[in-house]
């Protein structure tokens, strides 16, 4: 850690408060990926680690890199974007894969299909 | 003294992305159906990639950047094709 030798003391707590939060983010969805019942429920619990957590630990690392090398650094913005595209879309293809597999087996725990008086019902709160 | 903080702190980080990593390879292993163990793979990659940038911020080098953007890049592309090999059954059709 001798890189960091001469950082100031606010710098250093500020990287330190994001980074520790992203990383406790991203256990408690971890944690909630073992301990929850079903898969639909299964299904949220990552996300937590994977936007705010994701979120945090890159603002610490921009923060860091930023004030080391005195200049801005911003190249984190780039996994920052990708992460944030990317997860609603593998878990939005995961979801619709796991209740087609679940209706084509006609599993007891699969959520119930939308009748058309909810689908009107929604539409119409919109 | 900035020194100590960020060192230590972000050794705690370490560990708890690396208790994140085994709590998501519990549930690859163990969970009940396909599905399952694909959302636990993705969780686990998600924080591999975190623990490697982590990392990159304690030895002070920018080269471990470019390692978790390959991870996301390549377990986003893994992630798909197993959710759509999920779906039909096949993954180039």
């Amino acid at each position: 850690m001798s890189h960091a030798a001469d950082l100031p003391v606010w710098v250093a707590l500020l990287v330190s408060c994001l980074v520790l939060l992203g990383a406790s983010l991203a256990l408690v969805g971890a944690i909630g990926l073992v301990s929850l019942k079903t898969f639909y429920d299964r299904l949220h619990a990552p996300s937590l680690g994977a936007t705010l957590g994701a979120g945090g630990i890159l603002l610490g690392s921009i923060l860091l890199f930023s004030v080391l090398q005195s200049r801005l650094v911003v190249h984190e913005v780039l996994i920052a974007v990708f992460v944030t595209v990317t997860t609603p879309v593998t878990l939005m293809l995961l979801g619709r894969a796991a209740l087609y597999r679940d209706r084509s087996e006609n599993a007891a725990a699969s959520p119930p299909p939308i009748t058309s008086n909810e689908e009107t019902r929604s539409g119409d709160s919109i | 003294m900035s020194a100590t903080i960020l060192s230590w702190s972000l050794l705690v980080a370490l560990v708890l992305l690396g208790l994140a990593m085994v709590a998501a390879s519990y549930r690859m292993m163990r969970g009940p159906r396909a599905q399952d163990r694909i959302v636990a793979f993705d969780a686990f990659y998600v924080n591999a990639m975190l623990l490697l940038l982590v990392f990159g911020m304690r030895t002070g080098s920018t080269l471990y950047f470019e390692a978790a953007l390959v991870i996301a890049l390549l377990g986003f592309v893994a992630t798909l094709a197993l959710a759509k090999f999920l779906m039909r059954g096949e993954i180039i059709e």
